[in-house]
């Protein structure tokens, strides 16, 4: 690629990217009155996102599965157990992490 | 109070300067070794501002040129933002000049903090909002710098720390489904995009997912005459 088609490709995942985060704000401005629905999607939708983080950070290790699927699973097994345990979100993360990078590193 | 209201974010976004750092230095790695100087990974990131598609689109820079199949890429890859905006439209509606950097910088990361945090009485509500915004930006930016910059010279040991972020997402999620009282969303959300993931495969699950949650959503919104907001 020439330099100007690479600031073209750039522009263009530059151009997507904010189209997906400004959109919603630009169909509903502020000073206008948000459809019921709409609202209600604001307050619905969250808990369901945040479920589907979570297994889109495990997309690859699902979809391919290898024994570091087993790792990182038991790893988010160990973040969830810490996190209903104490209830101490860096100890959580830190714990599950240091789980992850042993096993990781000595296999 | 705004000294206050830094100091608070700051801490909520630790776990996210450790993951950012170390995954936006192997970002700028990652050009590096494909044959880009700094200024490509590290000018990505000011611009894009979003992970997956940076390296996605680093790898598309060395091949043919087909600037709408990007443009479709991103979106896709994206499109959980669109998500994030409906969920924030309330939130960020008294932000004022912020609003614009606030929508800009909404990732993952940025997201799941400044919905899931409960702000004590004496922490300024839009201020919060930006400072995570800003910091989360501001890791991401300068670890593809680093990255970018030295290149080879670093020598990339910490084998497994990206995990940081899987562990955030299962932390807010879990924090999630411990404090609600109906689990109606959370379950919908994890168990469709489960089954979308493994029926239409990684790059295309996200869409379809989320069209078949706001189904659902719309389903109950009518049985419930909409009235439970």
């Amino acid at each position: 690629m020439t330099l100007p088609q690479q600031i073209i490709t750039v522009a263009m995942a530059v151009l997507a990217t904010m189209l997906t985060r400004f959109l919603p704000f630009l169909l509903f401005p502020s000073q206008n009155k948000t459809p019921r629905f709409v609202i209600q999607l604001g307050e619905l939708l969250p808990p369901a996102i945040l479920g589907m983080l979570v297994i889109y950070s495990y997309r690859e290790q699902l979809l391919h599965p290898t024994s570091m699927s087993v790792i990182a699973l038991i790893a988010g097994l160990v973040t969830v157990g810490l996190h209903v345990w104490k209830r101490n979100m860096v100890l959580s993360i830190l714990g599950g992490t240091a789980v992850y990078m042993f096993f990781i590193n000595i296999l | 109070m705004k000294t206050r209201t830094f100091s608070f974010a700051f801490k909520k976004t630790l776990p996210i300067m450790l993951g950012f750092s170390f995954l936006g230095i192997t970002y700028g790695l990652y050009m590096h070794q494909l044959g880009f100087n700094f200024l490509y990974p590290t000018l990505m990131a000011m611009t894009i501002f979003g992970g997956s598609v940076e390296f996605i689109i680093a790898n598309l820079l060395t091949k043919a040129f087909n600037p709408w199949s990007v443009f479709f890429l991103a979106l896709i890859v994206n499109s959980r933002h669109i998500f994030y905006s409906i969920s924030m439209l309330e939130r960020y509606r008294g932000a004022g000049w912020r609003k614009p950097l606030l929508i800009f910088g909404l990732c993952d990361e940025t997201f799941s903090i400044n919905y899931a945090t409960e702000l004590p009485d004496d922490i300024d509500k839009d201020n919060f909002y930006l400072y995570v915004t800003m910091l989360n930006y501001f890791y991401w930016v300068f670890g593809a710098f680093l990255g970018g910059v030295f290149g080879s010279l670093i020598n990339v040991q910490l084998n497994g720390l990206d995990f940081v972020m899987t562990a955030l997402f299962i932390v807010i999620f879990v924090d999630q489904v411990l404090r609600e009282k109906d689990h109606f969303s959370s379950r919908t959300g994890f168990l469709i995009a489960l089954a979308c993931l493994f029926i239409f495969g990684d790059t295309i699950f996200l869409p379809i997912s989320m069209f078949i949650m706001i189904i659902i959503f719309y389903v109950q919104y009518r049985r419930t005459g909409g009235t439970a907001s």
